[in-house]
């Protein structure tokens, strides 16, 4: 199958990402949030979406990338899920990019293991590299949350 | 055939409402046999029952519905009258019906659900049969109707041009079933699209009673329904189904359509234009409006969960040789959809309850010179912003002594502490878990789980319940339910910056230390702060801690306790400051969050803020307030019981590798279970067996402790000790199970490696004595609960 398929773009930490397009429902600017104590580390906060309550995801701690500088606000890219959402929060936003499957590979197995847990794969682009996301793992609840 | 799931679904939802009404009506029909817009009406559900089976293909439905409504057609036409016989065989049928439909909703198919037995019974109860409704079974077609339309008395002759030419259906037009032989080949399909559904004719034309398909364009129709008015059928034309979901989410819009009109309005008051004053005036005006509105959407009226309660208690009453009437005041009062069905499973039992131990046999009754049934009342009213509903009965009342008798008997008090009890305290004893007054287990009542059930499930939602009772003329159980419960009140507290909320119902008091006060007032044992709450010790936990904002709590000028009940314990909760109480919306935490017990939910503030809710519970088991407690409450037992023993305590021995003892004090064990090595099954990494219902993992101490993992003995059976803690279980393998001793357990050696406390003399030998906690951390870091594994 070639059909084509269109992920909405954006960077981490130097890297070009990528998440079905249908998963997402909405891109927003920084929010403020609610801190959540004795959450997991990548659990940033609480946002209020319009009443909805987002759970918002460092993406750059659940992919084990290097910390972002505090005085770059993050970019909010809000996920649908079944149970309310999750924002993912990310460096800077990129366009809608449709990819083609004929050019996808899977991850290589020297990715870092935490990344390479949430990336379905690579689609090769003619300048770049873009890394998708798995969005269905990325909603589950990930490992090792404390009770 | 495919069946469109669309129609499927309708079905079953419109039978479903169809069959409920079906219950009361038979009921009522009971108590007013002559009623024959009742039986009417109850042919028509039935009717239309088998009518849509036919179409759909569900042949064992048809064929049950069709011997009810043959036995219905004589009673209606007055050929038979009602006996509780034929009632009892109706509201069978009824059941069975269910049953299909129930699987039909699960599997798509009928299931093989028996229905001989049923229909041999309706058919027999049709002692003078009349030579036509068995000669037509399937014969020929009619329409179906979805919704049956209002009762048509007489013969009336179906238009069938009119039928033909109905044009535009509305969407709301319900049609019953028209009966005119060869109405269907008259009807050209499509001409109804929704309705012109052949299905089977059985009946002759003295039952017939047709509806014309587009009601309002005919004048008869309107006088008819001026005439006759239809019994709970005609609400359905005004009103439509929404998906709850939908509601919720305008709920939440609404929500937050408020916070933007306050922002708005604090906007406007620094304004000088009146433009912007009327129209923000008229803006806050509407959303106050639309947001009662919105709320209004996701009340039901609690009718709709006692609609049920007629058919209970008349079966029920059945079951028990008794005779007994229910009366319900106040169907109409209305609850938020949530509550209506946590209220359910409660209300049906202390239904059930009155029936079974409160109202007496009739010949008993008649003894003590009251009529011969009894009767049940439930009311329904809104007071101060509460829902109460009342059920009272006229039964024998409760007993005091009795329950004391039997709390003794069954060692739930001393018989020192029975003697002191008050009256109120006595009656309370029905709501502790395991008791029950039943001299003997019925089917109905009486295992002594329910009362404490009905309290729980009614104090979870927020409410109160309240027993009084007359011995010998009646006991009335009181309940009081918040409207809502999306929207709670609590004290919102701040602490670490951040706000959060207590949920109002957890909350005792405050109390507030200044100056010296909170420097002296603050006390420590061991370490552990506690207050001296008028002269008792309240054990404090500081909020900050317990969210691990910071390790220690520095001395303070200002100390705010906040004291709260979770479980049977008290402890007061320390934050750095208190703000207000509001009625906040509840709303859950995503998959991520849910897992910390600390949190109970989230709610947005009137600023647009997140604020977290304290789940009371999950703060105090997390600070150890809960279990220690407990946990004490235990040791103190254990004392007493075997005062001889202090100081000593009892072992499990047992072996995990050639000559190796290990010893585990014999409290943490909760069984002792051998497996055979064929139940061994493997999930993930790990060694399971499938245990009570539950999947046991398994920890071999011998690979754990001796490094060693040769296999003893391929064939000899599993021994396993099994370790419980809070509800979880964990199964250690070990090699032999040697002894169970009693002995001091001062350890001698320190533990020269991990998983062993240390060493003690035991028996003359050296024991190793294992560390559990370690054991299961090593296996599994996540098993043991955060605070106990720390």
């Amino acid at each position: 199958m070639n059909l084509p398929r269109q992920l909405c773009t954006f960077y981490l930490d130097g890297l070009y990402w990528g998440i079905e397009v249908t998963r997402v429902q909405e891109v927003i600017r920084y929010q403020e949030m609610t801190r959540v104590p004795l959450a997991p580390p990548h659990v940033r906060g609480l946002i209020n979406l319009r009443g909805q309550i987002v759970t918002a995801i460092e993406m750059r701690t659940r992919l084990g990338l290097s910390p972002r500088q505090e005085n770059n606000l993050p970019m909010n890219v809000v996920v649908r899920s079944d149970d309310g959402g999750i924002s993912l929060l990310v460096d800077e936003i990129g366009d809608v990019v449709e990819v083609s499957d004929a050019t996808f590979e899977p991850a290589p197995a020297t990715v870092q293991v935490s990344s390479r847990e949430l990336l379905r794969g690579v689609y090769k682009l003619d300048k770049k590299l873009l890394l998708q996301l798995d969005a269905d793992r990325l909603l589950e609840p990930s490992r090792g949350v404390g009770s | 055939m495919s069946i469109d799931d669309e129609v499927v679904k309708e079905f079953l939802v419109e039978s479903h409402e169809n069959l409920d009404q079906l219950d009361r009506d038979f009921v009522a029909l009971e108590a007013d046999p002559g009623a024959r817009d009742r039986i009417a009406a109850i042919f028509r559900t039935i009717h239309t029952i088998k009518g849509t089976s036919g179409f759909l293909g569900l042949p064992r439905l048809q064929t049950l519905t069709h011997a009810g409504e043959s036995l219905l057609t004589l009673l209606r036409d007055g050929t038979l009258s009602l006996t509780p016989e034929i009632t009892s065989a109706l509201l069978a049928m009824v059941d069975v019906v269910r049953r299909i439909l129930a699987n039909v909703e699960a599997t798509g198919g009928e299931g093989a659900e028996e229905i001989d037995d049923v229909v041999a019974q309706l058919s027999r109860l049709q002692k003078r049969p009349t030579s036509k409704p068995d000669a037509a079974t399937g014969s020929a077609a009619a329409p179906t109707a979805l919704p049956v339309g209002p009762p048509n008395p007489g013969p009336r002759s179906a238009p069938a041009g009119a039928a033909t030419g109905s044009g535009p259906q509305p969407s709301s037009t319900q049609a019953a079933p028209g009966e005119v032989p060869g109405f269907a080949s008259a009807a050209p399909p499509g001409a109804a699209p929704s309705l012109s559904i052949p299905a089977a004719v059985s009946d002759p034309p003295s039952h017939l009673f047709v509806e014309p398909l587009i009601a309002p364009q005919i004048p008869a129709q309107s006088t008819r329904q001026q005439h006759d008015p239809p019994a709970g059928s005609s609400v359905a034309e005004s009103s439509i189904r929404v998906d709850v979901g939908l509601l919720d989410r305008l709920m939440n819009l609404v929500g937050e359509l408020v916070l933007a009109r306050n922002q708005v309005l604090q906007f406007s008051a620094a304004s000088k234009d009146p433009a912007v004053l009327g129209t923000s005036q008229r803006l806050d005006l509407i959303t106050t409006e639309l947001q009662e509105g919105v709320m209004k959407t996701r009340m039901q009226p609690i009718g709709n969960v006692w609609n049920k309660f007629p058919r209970l208690v008349r079966d029920l009453a059945v079951a028990c040789n008794k005779k007994v009437s229910l009366q319900m005041e106040g169907a109409g009062t209305e609850l938020d959809r949530t509550i209506i069905d946590a209220i359910k499973d409660p209300l049906t039992h202390l239904v059930r309850n009155s029936v079974d131990h409160g109202i007496e046999r009739p010949s008993d009754r008649v003894a003590h010179g009251k009529p011969e049934g009894g009767t049940i009342i439930m009311r329904a009213f809104h007071e101060g912003g509460k829902v109460n509903i009342e059920l009272s009965d006229d039964g024998q009342g409760i007993d005091r002594k009795q329950i004391l008798a039997r709390a003794v008997k069954r060692g739930m008090i001393s018989s020192d502490r029975a003697a002191r009890m008050s009256e109120r305290e006595a009656l309370n004893i029905i709501f502790l878990p395991g008791f029950s007054t039943a001299e003997k287990v019925s089917n109905v009542s009486g295992r002594g789980v329910g009362m404490d059930v009905v309290k729980t499930n009614i104090e979870r939602i927020g409410g109160t319940v309240d027993v009084s009772t007359k011995p010998g003329h009646g006991t009335s159980i009181k309940i009081k339910i918040p409207l809502t419960l999306a929207i709670i009140p609590a004290l919102i507290v701040t602490t670490g910056g951040e706000r959060y909320a207590i949920p109002q119902v957890n909350l005792l008091e405050l109390v507030r230390l200044e100056g010296d006060h909170a420097r002296a007032g603050v006390e420590s044992i061991q370490g552990a702060p506690v207050y001296r709450l008028r002269g008792n010790l309240l054990p404090l936990v500081y909020l900050n801690q317990v969210l691990g904002y910071a390790s220690d709590h520095g001395a303070s000028d200002i100390v705010n306790i906040i004291v709260l009940q979770a479980d049977d314990r008290q402890f007061g909760l320390v934050v750095d400051g208190v703000n207000d109480t509001e009625e906040i919306v509840v709303k859950p935490l995503g998959k991520e969050l849910k897992a910390i017990s600390a949190f109970a939910g989230a709610t947005i503030m009137g600023d647009g803020r997140v604020a977290l809710i304290l789940d009371v519970l999950g703060v105090a088991q997390r600070s150890g307030v809960i279990s220690e407690t407990r946990e004490r409450t235990l040791r103190e037992t254990l004392t007493q019981d075997d005062v001889r023993n202090a100081g000593r305590e009892a072992l499990l021995l047992f072996q995990v590798s050639e000559g190796g003892r290990v010893a585990l004090p014999l409290s943490k064990v909760a069984r002792l279970e051998e497996f055979p090595r064929a139940m061994l099954e493997r999930a993930g990494k790990r060694d399971v067996v499938q245990y009570r219902g539950e999947i046991l993992p398994l920890v071999v101490l011998r690979e754990m402790l001796c490094d060693d993992d040769t296999v003893p003995d391929a064939s000899a059976p599993l021994q396993v000790v099994v370790y419980s803690e809070r509800g979880r279980s964990i199964g250690l393998v070990v090699d032999r199970i040697l002894d169970i001793v009693e002995d001091d357990v001062s350890v001698k050696a320190a533990g020269s490696r991990e998983g062993i406390l240390g060493a003690a003399v035991i028996q003359g030998k050296v024991t190793d004595m294992l560390d559990v906690h370690a054991v299961i951390r090593r296996f599994d870091p996540q098993w043991l609960p955060q605070d106990t594994a720390a």
